[in-house]
């Protein structure tokens, strides 16, 4: 009787669906693993040392890592001064901001690509003549540099934007910047150093998730030229074997650190984004 | 005196006058210039014929030419069928770990977990796949010398339909993992005991009165996970190299060369794709209002 009211309350069917789930999780990373350690059984990391060996590696995963950075920087320059100017003085902006938040949602990065393609690789004109200002950004590096950034700041906008939101939410920072313009801070300086300290975690967050977007993408860096890390591993799979697996288990433990450095920041809820 | 040095305080809670809006200026005018013009100019592009004029031949043969409606059944079906999968083993995974009983420190290792595989796409997940399904994967290896099962004389193939919805499984119900959790959190435990008070079995609590609160959740989620799906193309086309003719791969041929032979289809099919984006992302916010009449 003891040992059938035991087994009643066992939750059975509950690891039963844990540990299938769990499997379809582990099995693709444990497979990937074993896979790149098989090259050479003498040396079982030789599909790790050649693909670190490879200069194109580290020029493209340094790239993707600047661009990751540049466009956190430049997301947080947008997106916090909005979002703490709609807090405080423009509510009525809130709706509106939150849809256009939302667009990158409906229109993926595939499509947002194909649209700055055809815009941006017109030259610039003065209106209505034939005079040209400035040639088509897709022609110059600094040009498609803009474009892949202002790209990768659209996509991460909804989680940037959401994240900087909730961190505002929980100060408050309206009192902080009474009491700051009543000691004669101006708006720099009480967005500066205020505002940004006091929501950290929260920029913290966005732009672990932010750069877990950016690193690996594949979708705007191939259309626009731009010699990126997503490319980059995209090619050596057309043509090699075992160096991609092991750069696709490197992936993996880099998702994980951002995943993990969120968990950390925030003690709370995962995120999701991607760029799929 | 005393005035003038509160007035800056004073104004924070001034009526908005249209200086106020200039704070916003920025932010808008990096929206239109690398949201709103990229789409418009698809959108009014659908609608040009070749010499310029208006047309709605593209938006036609749209909805007429197989290769296109082919296209769309594709993508939609691998969407629906991830979704519906992904939702339903995701919910799963959520109930086992919220009220399904399972000790606490799985849960956050299945939350964090979820956070990382529902971030983990594209290249790396499609030769992730390939290192497990493939001809030469780790799986189809153990099934064949062990259990003596050829899964790809069976008729599989990763490279298939079936193959790329096991691959976008993969981030699909982690987003339903990380979605239903906090909503199964919030089936409060007064409404268990009630039913149970009132004779019901488990079966009748969770089919009268656990579900139809879940439900609106349960189906705002499944339409964000086809979304999702909806819009992947990079896992797609590594894994594929564009050899599977769903929506987003046609558009991407389209852009590196006009495989259409009209410019102006290329653009229809890309707007096509932001219509049905628009609607999942409408039914899932109408969903999640209703949502959040029982679930806080």
């Amino acid at each position: 009787m003891s040992f059938l009211s035991r087994l009643r309350r066992f939750p059975f069917w509950s690891w039963v669906w844990f540990i299938v789930g769990a499997l379809y999780f582990i099995l693709p990373l444990l497979a990937t693993f074993e896979f790149s350690l098989t090259w050479d059984p003498a040396i079982p990391f030789k599909a790790y040392q050649r693909s670190f060996e490879d200069k194109d590696f580290w020029e493209t995963f340094i790239y993707s890592n600047v661009l990751a950075l540049a466009t956190i920087l430049f997301s947080i320059l947008l997106i916090v001064p909005t979002a703490y100017w709609i807090r405080l003085r423009l509510p009525e902006a809130r709706r509106i901001v939150e849809f256009i938040t939302l667009m990158p949602f409906v229109v993926p990065a595939i499509i947002l690509v194909f649209g700055m393609i055809r815009i941006y690789s017109a030259p610039f004109n003065v209106p209505f003549t034939d005079i040209q200002i400035m040639q088509p950004l897709t022609n110059f590096k600094a040009g498609t540099n803009v474009l892949i950034i202002s790209g990768y700041m659209v996509l991460a906008m909804p989680y940037m934007y959401r994240s900087v939101d909730t961190g505002m939410r929980t100060v408050d920072i309206r009192t902080l910047t009474e009491a700051a313009q009543s000691l004669g801070a101006n708006w720099f300086v009480i967005i500066s150093r205020i505002i940004l300290p006091n929501i950290r975690s929260a920029l913290l967050s966005g732009a672990l998730l932010t750069f877990a977007i950016v690193v690996g993408e594949v979708t705007l860096a191939s259309f626009l030229g731009v010699d990126a890390f997503g490319p980059y591993l995209f090619l050596l799979g057309q043509h090699r074997a075992y160096e991609p697996a092991a750069l696709s288990f490197v992936s993996f433990l880099l998702t994980w650190l951002a995943m993990g450095l969120i968990q950390l920041v925030s003690g709370g809820q995962g995120q999701a984004a991607g760029a799929h | 005196m005393a005035q003038t040095t509160i007035k800056p305080v004073k104004s924070l809670a001034a009526p908005t006058n249209w200086k106020t809006w200039l704070g916003v200026v920025p932010f808008f005018l990096f929206a239109i210039l690398f949201l709103f013009l990229p789409s418009l100019r698809l959108f009014t592009a659908s609608f040009s014929s070749p010499d310029g004029s208006f047309t709605l031949d593209n938006i036609i043969q749209l909805v007429s030419e197989p290769f296109i409606v082919n296209a769309y059944k594709l993508s939609i079906q691998i969407s629906a069928v991830t979704a519906l999968g992904g939702g339903i083993l995701g919910f799963l995974m959520a109930y086992s770990v919220t009220v399904g009983g399972l000790p606490k420190p799985l849960r956050s290792a299945l939350i964090t977990f979820s956070g990382v595989a529902s971030n983990f796409a594209g290249v790396p997940l499609a030769f992730a796949f390939v290192a497990t399904l493939g001809r030469q994967g780790f799986i189809t290896h153990v099934l064949r010398d062990y259990l003596g099962i050829n899964l790809y004389d069976a008729g599989f193939n990763l490279y298939s339909f079936a193959g790329l919805s096991l691959v976008y499984m993969y981030f699909q119900f982690p987003l339903m993992v990380l979605i239903m959790a906090p909503a199964l959190d919030g089936l409060k435990n007064e409404w268990r005991e009630a039913a149970e008070n009132l004779g019901a079995s488990t079966t009748q609590y969770w089919l009268k009165v656990a579900l139809p609160v879940l439900l609106p959740s349960i189906l705002g989620a499944m339409i964000l996970l086809f979304g999702n799906a909806f819009g992947a193309y990079a896992t797609a086309y590594a894994l594929t190299g564009g050899r599977i003719g769903i929506v987003t791969i046609q558009i991407g041929a389209q852009i590196r060369g006009d495989v259409l032979y009209n410019p102006g289809l290329g653009y229809a099919m890309a707007i096509g794709m932001v219509f049905i984006m628009a609607i999942s992302l409408a039914g899932y916010s109408w969903l999640q209002a209703k949502t959040e009449r029982w679930l806080k």
